[in-house]
């Protein structure tokens, strides 16, 4: 039975998936932390870090470079790294794209030219994706560098968990696709593209648009069309190093019914684009409790008596069936899903009463997480 | 202080996973038992609406789900036909450009367009004054925001766009966006939280940014909070009963147990988002339920009114 530790041996990098709201950057950070204290030299990217996570391992100004995290701070939990190292960055999209411009542009004058158009402003801020090829750069980036044993990397928030797996074909698409060559030339290649009325319909589009807006999309890519070869390649790389079978896709999600179907859809997509899938991590799962339980028991009655008050036994009953409820739609969910991926790569961690905030809730996490199988029943049980 | 319902639009924001959808829903049926003409737009064809309605799913057209509550899929495709048929000096002409390919790659080489069209289609709901013909009138529009990842570019585009385009129609149109949104008295904006660590610092950063953009920021709501079912001498009492009772009786015990410190971990988040927020809070329950339908939907319309 699969623990985090099994599913990453021998890989060089690990991708964190999923929708908003799992807990995927306290996933990211506990994944790292946990590979780092059994000796290795790990370092975790992440999008949004949690504040009061970064400031407790000593990282309160988390930048576009990476920073280790003291390994006192290990020692102080009783945890011999055997020489591994914590390392970890927070991904700067804009900095990162002013970088890869900065490094592709034939010459100053463009680069110049190409940081200054407002629609590139636009672009390397805005534009959905950007955030996401940023993401990807930098860990191909980091990955050539070789400096690490395990890069993880904490995927942007988005609305669909797959939007980032197309990120960086959309945005080379965008880059040298037809929209470009209609707005750099748009009497020639437009003309042949739309045919004839091409340019009755460009003096109504300026009509309804405003001309100058049409202007700066055509001098952006005139700026950048020198550069597309250069991205392109690199786009190509980038999705090699991901279909790589170093790396590794794990999705991590919550275990209400959106969520899961959410993380089967992902599981086949990652599936057809032949991408190295490695499990599924379930956040915040409902454990039906540790005590056997009959159905015929008297539960409120049972209460009663050692309580002597009905209304509290009352209550307290309530709470069970309630919490009861939660842990058989979580328990269904779970069994959905592992049906589904018609593996055992599927990984609970339960709903902790506390929100994780230190490295100390990271190792509370990481015993579910590279624990096996039995160990992880076992751990439940004895909550 | 401003009854978010008052308002002719109001936006409902926060980060992805706190139950935006559930939100705006329950903030549509409560406007809609007002008696208020209410229509809950979604930005992502989530169909959410439709779903707990166990309606097909209603596109780019606006459906009636119950008197007085209506839900339309916004998507920028439509958008951006509707706003060139109407827009377009010549009808004609914005036709021609409507069905023309140009158009599809000016919106995909132009970063912020679709994001535009959408929020010009939601004011053009909220106006009195319909551009689309016969366009019913609503007395309040709630928009289902997309999920805050960093930042809220979605209320930004506007401003954004006036000052791409420097003059034109579409300068003019997304200063008059603009102009709506960032007027108090008729565009509004919850926050949508939910008692945790991350959720809460994200809360804070939304209502500043929101204030920088010029959108007024009505109600926080402190989503999926526990009940306080336990006190103090009960969970005491709890604790002195839990070894002599064995089988259910002593899981009742734990989950009661559990049920009052997860309670107590989200009391504490409530008051860090009482202290780093300006905005009056609200709190809504923790629904108790394996999936959350109609029947829960409309138990919160009931509190967050």
């Amino acid at each position: 039975m699969a623990s985090v530790a099994d599913l990453l041996e021998g890989k060089g990098v690990c991708i964190c998936a999923g929708s908003g709201g799992v807990g995927k950057t306290t996933t990211s950070a506990a994944i790292a932390a946990g590979m780092s204290a059994r000796g290795k030299k790990v370092a975790v990217l992440t999008i949004d870090p949690a504040k009061r996570l970064a400031d407790s391992l000593g990282l309160p100004e988390l930048g576009n470079t990476e920073r280790r995290v003291d390994p006192a701070l290990f020692e102080g939990q009783g945890i011999d790294s055997q020489g591994g190292e914590l390392w970890a960055m927070m991904l700067d999209a804009k900095a990162t794209f002013d970088e890869l411009i900065a490094k592709h542009a034939p010459d100053a004058e463009t680069r110049d030219r190409i940081l200054e158009n407002r629609i590139y402003q636009q672009i390397s801020n805005a534009l959905a994706g950007s955030q996401e090829y940023m993401a990807m750069e930098r860990l191909f980036e980091l990955h050539q560098e070789d400096r690490y044993d395990l890069l993880v990397l904490d995927t942007p928030p988005t609305r669909s968990a797959l939007d980032f797996l197309d990120a960086p074909r959309r945005l080379t698409e965008f880059i040298e696709g037809r929209a470009l060559q209609v707005f750099m030339r748009p009497t020639g290649i437009g003309m042949k593209l739309f045919g004839r009325g091409t340019s009755m319909m460009f003096s109504a589009l300026r009509r309804v648009t405003g001309m100058d807006l049409i202007e700066d999309i055509s001098e952006f890519f005139q700026a950048f069309s020198g550069m597309v070869g250069g991205f392109q390649e690199r786009a190509k790389r980038v999705n090699e190093l991901l279909a790589d079978e170093r790396t590794c896709f794990l999705v991590v999600c919550g275990p209400q019914g959106e969520p899961i179907e959410e993380a089967v859809y992902f599981h086949r997509k990652l599936v057809e684009a032949r991408l190295p899938f490695g499990g599924v991590i379930v956040n915040k799962v409902h454990y039906e409790g540790e005590v056997e339980t009959a159905a015929g028991d008297d539960v409120v009655g049972e209460l009663t008596e050692a309580l002597d008050d009905p209304e509290l036994a009352t209550r307290a009953a309530a709470s069970l069936a309630d919490h009861a409820a939660l842990a058989a739609r979580d328990r269904r969910n779970v069994e959905h899903l592992t049906a589904e991926l018609r593996a055992a790569q599927v990984i609970q961690v339960p709903y902790l009463e506390e929100d994780v905030h230190d490295l100390a809730g990271l190792i509370e996490i990481n015993r579910y997480l590279f624990a096996t199988r039995e160990e992880r029943e076992a751990l439940a049980a004895a909550r | 202080m401003p009854d978010p319902l008052d308002k002719r639009l109001l936006f409902v924001t926060g980060k992805g996973g706190v139950g935006k959808s559930t939100v705006a829903l329950a903030l549509g049926i409560a406007a809609a038992e007002r008696g208020k003409r209410t229509i809950v737009c979604e930005v992502a064809s989530q169909e959410h609406a439709s779903r707990v309605f166990r309606r097909g799913e209603v596109g780019f057209h606006e459906v009636e789900m119950r008197d007085s509550l209506w839900t339309i899929s916004i998507d920028p495709d439509h958008s951006l036909r509707e706003y060139l048929t109407i827009q377009a000096p010549v009808r004609a002409m914005g036709e021609v450009l409507s069905r023309s390919r140009i158009f599809a790659y000016l919106t995909a080489a132009t970063p912020g367009l679709k994001e535009l069209v959408t929020i010009g289609k939601i004011w053009e709901l909220a106006q009195l004054d319909r551009k689309v013909k016969r366009g019913r009138k609503y007395d309040l529009v709630v928009v289902d925001a997309p999920a805050t990842g960093h930042g809220i570019g979605f209320l930004q585009t506007p401003r954004t766009f006036a000052g791409i385009a420097r003059v034109g129609p579409i300068r003019n149109q997304a200063e008059a966006l603009n102009a709506y949104i960032t007027d108090p008295e008729r565009t509004g904006a919850v926050i949508v939280c939910i008692p945790e660590e991350m959720p809460v610092n994200e809360s804070e950063l939304l209502e500043e940014e929101l204030g920088e953009v010029g959108v007024a920021v009505d109600r926080v709501y402190m989503n999926a909070i526990y009940p306080e079912r336990f006190s103090e001498r009960d969970a005491e009492r709890l604790e002195g009963a839990g070894d002599s009772v064995e089988g259910g009786a002593r899981a009742a015990v734990r989950a009661a147990l559990s049920e009052r410190r997860r309670a107590l971990a989200h009391r504490e988040q409530l008051e860090r988002l009482r202290r780093v927020v300006r905005a009056p809070v609200e709190t809504l329950p923790f629904v108790f339920e394996p999936e959350l339908g109609l029947d829960g939907i409309e138990s919160l319309a009931a509190e967050v009114a």
